[in-house]
């Protein structure tokens, strides 16, 4: 550690005003800031101390996605070796296939934002903005393991463009950039971004599947049907049980399947109080509570409206959606009120367009950006609320 | 004839070209130009069309402009323009009739293009025949351009022809691409993307241009 400062010390000069690598301060600063703490205190305005920089923040969420990850890479490998009926591989063959499947798209995800992120801080000359290394571990996660590497550069360099840069850079984005990369694939390349085929590594490009094995996700078996197979919402969906829910081996994007896994990272987020228990709460009540709106209503033919409710929030997205993407705290509401009223309609919108429009089988990509579009619209409304219920009170003391 | 195409007149023409330019820059009449701009062919005809409506309503409106009284002008407007888009669309509809299927109720729609009235209460009704009529050419140009450019990038990405009047469908993007997993783009057919791609002819034009720029 001692090595690396005296080195950086020692460059440090030819970065600064006046040096020869003058142009490239904000890259030298970018890595600088990234390995030390940066030791600028402030000089004017409020002076509010805090221990973590937005650097530190965006390490522990990427640290809290980790569970998720690793299990998406075992799933992945897992999932491939059911596809083609190899039922005798083990924890590890698992996780390995995974891991050389997986790298490849976090890879390109982080060269291909980074590089351009760099850039625009270059051009612009700004500092290098850190909101991409979380950006950059997400993208991988929410889209299917078959997806295309060029596919996956396209989606970043546009979520990055057009979803961040245009807007300032980091803490300016309307939308939450990993989504719009995942929004941007499945307008984008229908084709590749829904159906059975594509949520298992290789079962597209497979002669002969194994016997009795479908690579549909559950949504998707539920959508296609109606759930017409299903007679004992009790025994699970399909080949599924709730404990393959909850674990998450079953095909999915690559790290939203497992509840468990995003749960250790939703209670990282939670205790370092990086995520907001507020909006993480209200997306689960308002899911919840659609899907008990639907079991009330459901009619005796409409058996996707009879699943219970708590299985639309730990089948597909909803979980992963709920704990890393609508947390976001750019994208989120920021008033207090406002964050249980964004929170809420995130899981109402979510469970409706699962169970209502067959074109989407999963709904939580959609609700959030929907959400993210309303939230000043939201936070507006809280806060004159506010104003006028503070003026009432003034005007009474008065 | 040197004082028709004098300095002023000619900067009519060529002004809506660029620092001037009816959709980047005054923002107008951008709904018809996401809807006709999956094709270049169509989009060259309404850009045309638009040309042509905005250059003679623009000539009518100027020889009237000392007679008609100025509380009835939007509706001494609106009947020129609707009279030449009525032509156009008969025109279009005898003698190119595939192109004037695709652009469906866009040409009956130039009527409620907000560049020809806002050329006419700008421009014609203060101004000399031959100038407003220079005007409305190079407005319609400067529209017409924009459409072509946002045509050619959807049509090429989206999917992966060219289109032109003439030559019909011709291939850009080599089929063995597709062999190699390239695919077209799906969004770029869709009205969001022309939005996003104006949006980013803008951003083009305005990194270019510097007097453009809003300053803070």
């Amino acid at each position: 550690m001692k090595a690396l400062r005296n080195i950086l010390d020692k460059i440090k000069p030819d970065f600064e005003k006046g040096g020869k690598f003058e142009k490239f301060h904000s890259t030298f600063d970018a890595f600088e800031t990234f390995l030390f703490v940066s030791n600028h205190v402030t000089k004017k305005g409020a002076h509010i101390k805090d221990v973590i920089d937005l650097k530190r923040t965006m390490s522990v969420v990427v640290l809290a996605v980790m569970p998720a990850l690793l299990f998406g890479m075992w799933n992945v490998g897992y999932q491939h070796n059911l596809s083609i009926g190899n039922l005798e591989n083990t924890l590890f063959s698992n996780f390995f296939y995974g891991l050389l499947k997986v790298l490849p798209i976090i890879i390109v995800s982080y060269v291909v934002g980074l590089g351009i992120e760099f850039i625009f801080a270059q051009a612009r000359g700004h500092e290098v903005n850190e909101g991409y290394l979380v950006s950059g571990m997400l993208i991988p996660l929410i889209v299917p393991i078959d997806t295309p590497l060029w596919m996956i550069a396209l989606a970043v360099a546009f979520a990055v463009i057009i979803g961040k840069e245009v807007f300032g850079g980091t803490g300016m984005n309307i939308w939450n950039p990993a989504l719009i990369a995942r929004a941007f694939l499945f307008f984008a390349y229908p084709s590749d971004m829904s159906g059975d085929k594509i949520w298992v590594e290789g079962l597209s490009n497979l002669d002969k599947i194994a016997d009795g094995f479908s690579g549909a996700t559950p949504l998707a078996v539920m959508a296609a049907e109606g759930g017409n197979t299903v007679t004992n919402f009790s025994q699970g969906i399909g080949n599924w049980s709730v404990m393959d829910f909850l674990i998450g081996n079953y095909p999915g994007s690559i790290g939203e399947t497992s509840f468990i896994a995003i749960m250790i990272g939703a209670v990282i987020l939670l205790a370092t109080r990086i995520a907001s228990w507020k909006i993480m709460f209200s997306v689960f009540a308002g899911g919840f509570g659609m899907g008990l709106l639907f079991n009330l209503l459901a009619p005796e033919t409409n058996i996707y409206m009879q699943m219970p409710a708590y299985y639309h929030l730990i089948i597909g997205g909803f979980a992963f959606g709920a704990v890393f993407m609508a947390t976001d705290p750019v994208s989120a509401a920021q008033t207090s009120n406002g964050k249980y009223i964004y929170g809420f309609l995130i899981g109402v919108i979510a469970v409706l367009i699962r169970v209502i429009n067959p074109a989407y089988p999963e709904g939580m990509m959609l609700s959030i950006l929907l959400m993210n579009t309303f939230t000043p619209l939201i936070d507006f409304y809280v806060v004159q609320g506010n104003i006028k219920k503070r003026l009432k009170r003034a005007k009474v003391t008065a | 004839m040197s004082e028709l195409f004098s300095k002023k007149n000619i900067k009519l023409l060529t002004d809506p070209l660029n620092e001037n330019n009816p959709i980047t820059v005054q923002v107008l009449g951008v709904c018809s130009a996401l809807a006709v701009t999956v094709k270049v062919e169509p989009a060259i005809v309404m850009g045309i069309s638009v040309m042509v409506v905005t250059a003679f309503a623009n000539l009518i409106i100027s020889l009237l402009r000392n007679t008609i009284p100025d509380r009835i002008r939007i509706i001494v407007q609106l009947v020129v323009v609707a009279a030449l888009v009525i032509i156009v669309d008969q025109i279009l509809k005898a003698f190119a009739y595939d192109v004037s299927k695709q652009l469906s109720v866009f040409v009956g729609l130039i009527i409620t293009n907000c560049i020809i009235m806002g050329r006419l209460e700008a421009f014609a009704l203060g101004n000399k025949p031959w100038s407003s009529f220079l005007d409305g050419i190079g407005n319609g140009a400067g529209y017409g351009i924009i459409l072509i450019i946002i045509s050619i990038l959807r049509e090429i990405f989206g999917s992966g022809t060219l289109t032109l009047p003439g030559l019909g469908e011709l291939r850009i993007i080599p089929t063995m691409f597709y062999e190699f997993g390239y695919k077209n783009n799906g969004l770029m057919i869709l009205p969001p993307m022309a939005l996003i791609v104006v949006g980013l002819i803008i951003w083009y034009q305005r990194a270019k241009n510097k007097g453009l720029m809003e300053t803070k």
